[in-house]
């Protein structure tokens, strides 16, 4: 094991707060596409995989991504690092001066570290798969999915794909050591998890009233850049942080990140310039995270001149993959398969063509002379999530809309009147006060707010 | 007394107001309004997938006039309003029976 070393530590730290601020981005990019009566779920959606997610994490889900392999590398022991059990006690007053720690490591960090960084990851899985059914899953039914889906699909991948010999545990999971295929930061257990998880709940949910008839536009594309911006900011934690060190590994993770999703962005750009004769605003948001997502796994494989090409051809398969759902005619709302399951598959496969020897990674891809050795690896990794994926999905949706008797969605008439307003009691935005109409927004109901309130009321002192 | 009702473009809304208040016009009501006519209305990309926007942003603008100034404002409101492409809008003159002011009781011309 490394000795303690702070800078990888600081490093650590502050990528765990990038990624975790990527989650309320993910808020602002999905709130802005879908219409203003349902923003609000829209957010809340993401926000609460990060309660839920966060607290199943520190329970059990770190120990069956991380904790020792109970078999095959298809799981962690979840009672191995139960409530993180056997990972914070120690003598945290160790520095670089004194680097005699008698803390848990993982590498060069604190355990702590790492398990915090880790969650942030399987949050945002999580909170990605939302996209595809705004505007109309129950709020009880989405959180029971979450929980479930969590726990039965994402910690068991995250094992897969995260969970090296000898770092957390002494075995970890069989496509990282067995089958090497390459996933430098989750194109396969973050990206193609939740794009075909979206795509399964989607087509168990079912479409929005009205869809594709009625038009559904995005209600506000400010919000939505602000999200991609938000999200290529936390992304550099995201895949320069994949390195768990202040290292040559993340500076080369976090050059790829700038300039595949640059690339990225006027590749989609230039599709819609082709096909619809304009260039959007909506278009350069949705390039921009094609590009993130597709070099989620290639960052650390791929030359920067790679990464260009790896951005800019899985954004053009992103932009055209878009339009499948009005041809098959699953409702998946705001694209998550399109993006995510797309550019997941690209970047990952993309690897066993642009894998660079000289790279970090240090493997050559089919374009480098390095054969089909490398390809066939990333194909089965990506089939693999895929298919286990895709099919446990299919049936946690089945299995929380039978627990809620048959009603995972809530009721037409709620539909039509804005699912802000019938799962939250709220409305996202109130232009009725500065028109002097405040009255009609409502009226104070202090009977019921407080007991103070209720006394108050009940004293005669106030109807 | 006439009121006149013009649905115009909201970028003419300026000159309008121009245009009504050197004709001795003291007051006008103004809403933001959806509509269309002969225009018909837009359609909008978001990723590939095109939507026709049927309703196009336009100007209401209400003037209640006397009978001898009627014919000047709908003119002054159609000159300055025109551009010349479709989608300029329309302008129509219905009769008022009365007005009141609301603040003295007055009634009739002298209310507007």
């Amino acid at each position: 094991m490394d000795a303690f070393n702070s800078g990888d530590t600081a490093w650590m730290l502050t990528s765990t707060a990038l990624v975790l601020f990527m989650t309320p981005g993910l808020a602002f990019f999905y709130g802005g596409m879908v219409r203003s009566k349902s923003v609000l779920n829209m957010m809340m959606m993401s926000l609460s995989s990060m309660g839920l997610v966060g607290v199943l994490w520190v329970l059990y889900g770190y120990s069956m991504a991380f904790g020792n392999d109970v078999g095959g590398g298809l799981l962690g022991s979840p009672t191995e690092h139960w409530g993180l059990k056997g990972l914070f006690v120690g003598n945290y007053v160790a520095t670089d001066a004194a680097p005699d720690v008698s803390f848990p490591l993982v590498g060069s960090i604190p355990a702590l570290v790492f398990v915090g960084f880790q969650a942030t990851f399987a949050i945002i899985t999580v909170a990605l798969i939302s996209g595809a059914v705004a505007d109309r899953m129950k709020f009880g039914a989405w959180l029971l999915f979450a929980g479930i889906w969590a726990t039965v699909v994402y910690f068991p991948v995250a094992h897969w794909v995260f969970s090296f010999d000898g770092v957390t545990a002494e075995t970890g999971g069989w496509i990282a050591n067995q089958l090497k295929a390459i996933d430098f930061a989750g194109g396969t257990a973050v990206h193609i998890n939740a794009g075909v998880a979206a795509l399964a709940l989607a087509i168990v949910v079912g479409k929005r009233r009205g869809w594709p008839r009625e038009p559904m536009r995005p209600h506000n594309l400010t919000l939505v850049m602000l999200g991609a911006g938000i999200l290529w900011f936390g992304w550099f934690g995201f895949n320069a942080g994949s390195a768990v060190g202040s290292s040559g590994l993340a500076a080369y993770a976090m050059i790829n990140t700038i300039i595949a999703t640059c690339a990225a962005m006027l590749a989609w750009l230039l599709v819609e310039r082709i096909r619809d004769g304009k260039a959007t605003s909506l278009g350069a948001a949705s390039g921009v995270v094609a590009g993130l997502v597709a070099i989620t796994p290639a960052c650390s494989s791929v030359s920067p001149m790679g990464a260009i090409a790896v951005g800019a051809i899985a954004s053009a398969l992103c932009a055209l993959a878009v339009g499948l759902k009005f041809r098959f005619g699953y409702d998946d709302s705001l694209d998550v398969v399109g993006v995510h399951l797309v550019g997941g598959l690209a970047g990952t496969v993309l690897i066993g063509f642009f894998a660079d020897p000289g790279s970090g990674a240090a493997v050559a891809g089919l374009f480098y002379g390095g054969g089909v050795d490398q390809l066939w690896r990333q194909v089965v990794g990506a089939l693999a999530v895929l298919l286990y994926s895709g099919i446990l999905t299919f049936v946690i949706a089945l299995i929380v809309k039978a627990i809620f008797g048959g009603k995972i969605r809530i009721s037409p008439e709620d539909e039509a009147t804005g699912i802000d307003e019938t799962e939250h009691a709220e409305t996202s935005y109130d232009f009725s006060s500065h028109r002097g109409l405040a009255g009609t927004a409502g009226t104070p109901r202090p009977d019921a707010a407080t007991p103070q309130a209720a006394a108050h009321v009940a004293a005669g002192k106030e109807s | 007394m006439k009121l006149i009702t013009a649905i115009v473009k909201p970028f003419v809304l300026e000159d309008v107001k121009g245009a009504l208040e050197q004709i001795g016009v003291l007051g006008m009501t103004v809403s933001e309004v959806q509509g269309y006519g002969r225009q018909k209305g837009h359609t909008e990309v978001y990723r590939g997938a095109e939507y026709s926007v049927d309703f196009v942003p336009k100007v209401r603008v209400e003037v209640v006039a006397d009978d001898a100034l009627a014919d000047k404002v709908v003119d002054a409101v159609v000159e300055a309003a025109r551009t010349g492409k479709i989608g300029d809008g329309k302008v129509w003159v219905a009769p008022v029976e009365t007005v009141v002011r609301v603040r003295t009781g007055e009634r009739g011309t002298d209310a507007i």
